[in-house]
């Protein structure tokens, strides 16, 4: 009876603990208080940042890739997710503060208080800066509304259970940088693009039985999330094009052959186009910069 | 003699699809992949001048893009049989999006058409107007590849 007395005692505090180790974590209150957006600055965040590769309507081109309806669908192994609204308008973000858009991208949870699923990834942006939430803010309310109703995600149990993504971000939410660059002013840059905005290694860095980015293979290619095929290494020991060709690349599309990028690149390049030269070169030299595997 | 005739005709009988089964891409795969070629040598004059890799020659630029204009008027109507996706065969990145969006493909190929006419008018007249038009040809062989292209490894 004693015994039986202690092990629900334990099992009480065991769950405690899982339910405050997985509480939903947004900053602190005053974390945006007194940021001035500018519309310019937050342009470039937005295309290093490759919203609109989600969260345009899936097929748009041009103009239509600032119409952020949501609809795009990702599939992976724990179901699909499919990207919502986040156009100023009531079915989009309209309501919300730079506060709400801070939580979201740098802590993944939503203005209700619960996790956001990582496909918005947050993993990576939750090391950009405040300023630069606060930018993007202010160009997200200038883009066109949409009222297109979001659709929710299609996932099983208990991947359906968000709270649980609480334990999943004290293993994989972390702010440090992956890769040590010293204090090259260009390197820093494109470290900042690629690894608080530009989000590359999502996909070109291999993920671990839950879904976590196994950062000690940082870019060293991937498995596509649907299974079919995989996504090429981007360590200077597999991409052995020049800075000046991974440049030309993001910009125009066009591999040192002429061959042109297709898929999900496809969508990238017309991100990364919007850039200045010197932000493509500062990705380029990052990318040629990356720790290789002869470092096992 | 007779069983073993039989057999004979059966190992012929056998054998026959397995000629079949392709060793190599079809006369329209090839001829697909044969104008890919072609254009990717013309954008990589091109692009190497607005690059500044190659030396800017307004000559030789402009014979780049009247190729490409060339190549952007082939007839396709020959090119894209049946049977000659990525599903059917293992020497082509054409996706089964081409013959389920048959006019989606044609304005796609249609793009790639305008561009090249961009890329002839600005070809001859500097290199600093090769950087915009390669931007745009760069758009058009995305715009395509991106829906009709499986991707290569």
């Amino acid at each position: 009876m004693r015994l039986i007395r202690w092990l629900f005692a334990v099992a009480l505090l065991a769950g405690a603990a899982v339910w405050w180790l997985t509480r939903p974590q947004p900053l602190p209150d005053d974390a945006t208080a007194g940021l001035q957006g500018d519309a310019a600055r937050g342009e470039t965040v937005f295309w290093a940042a490759g919203c609109a590769s989600c969260h345009a309507a899936p097929g748009a081109k041009d103009a239509a890739r600032l119409i952020l309806s949501g609809g795009y669908r990702i599939q992976s192994p724990f179901g699909t997710f499919v990207a919502p609204n986040i156009s100023p308008s009531p079915q989009g973000i309209g309501g919300w503060s730079a506060q709400d858009l801070a939580n979201a991208l740098i802590a993944g949870v939503s203005p209700s208080g619960q996790h956001y699923y990582p496909a918005l990834p947050y993993t990576t942006y939750t090391r950009m800066t405040l300023q630069d939430v606060a930018d993007l803010k202010v160009y997200l309310d200038g883009l066109p509304p949409s009222d297109a109703p979001g659709a929710a995600h299609e996932l099983g149990f208990p991947f359906n259970i968000r709270r649980g993504l609480g334990l999943w971000k004290q293993v994989n939410l972390s702010a440090d940088w992956v890769v040590e660059v010293g204090d090259d002013p260009q390197l820093q840059r494109g470290r900042y693009l690629v690894e608080a905005l530009g989000h590359c290694a999502e996909c070109h860095t291999p993920r671990d039985a839950f879904g976590g980015l196994d950062v000690a293979r940082w870019m060293r290619g991937a498995p596509t999330p649907s299974g079919k095929g995989r996504i090429p290494p981007l360590t200077p020991d597999k991409l052995t094009w020049s800075a000046a060709d991974i440049a030309y690349y993001l910009e125009t599309g066009f591999t040192p052959d002429y061959d042109s990028a297709g898929g999900e690149m496809a969508q990238v390049v017309e991100n990364l186009a919007h850039l200045s030269p010197r932000d493509r070169l500062a990705i380029a030299a990052y990318l040629k910069a990356l720790p290789g595997p002869a470092g096992d | 003699m007779k069983p073993l005739s039989f057999v004979t005709a059966a190992a012929i009988a056998l054998a026959a699809p397995m000629a079949m089964a392709q060793d190599g891409p079809s006369a329209q795969e090839k001829a697909r992949q044969g104008m890919m070629r072609i254009m990717a040598l013309n954008m990589g004059v091109l692009g190497g001048m607005a690059k500044g890799e190659i030396a800017y020659d307004a000559d030789r630029a402009q014979k780049a893009a009247d190729t490409l204009v060339a190549v952007s008027m082939i007839d396709q109507s020959n090119l894209w049989p049946e049977g000659t996706d990525k599903d059917s065969s293992k020497f082509t990145g054409a996706l089964p999006a081409i013959w389920q969006k048959p006019d989606e493909f044609a304005k796609a190929w249609m793009a790639l058409g305008e561009a090249a006419r961009g890329l002839q008018a600005a070809a001859g007249s500097g290199r600093a107007a090769l950087g915009p038009a390669m931007g745009g040809a760069g758009k058009a062989c995305k715009g395509c590849h991106e829906t009709f292209r499986a991707k290569t490894e």
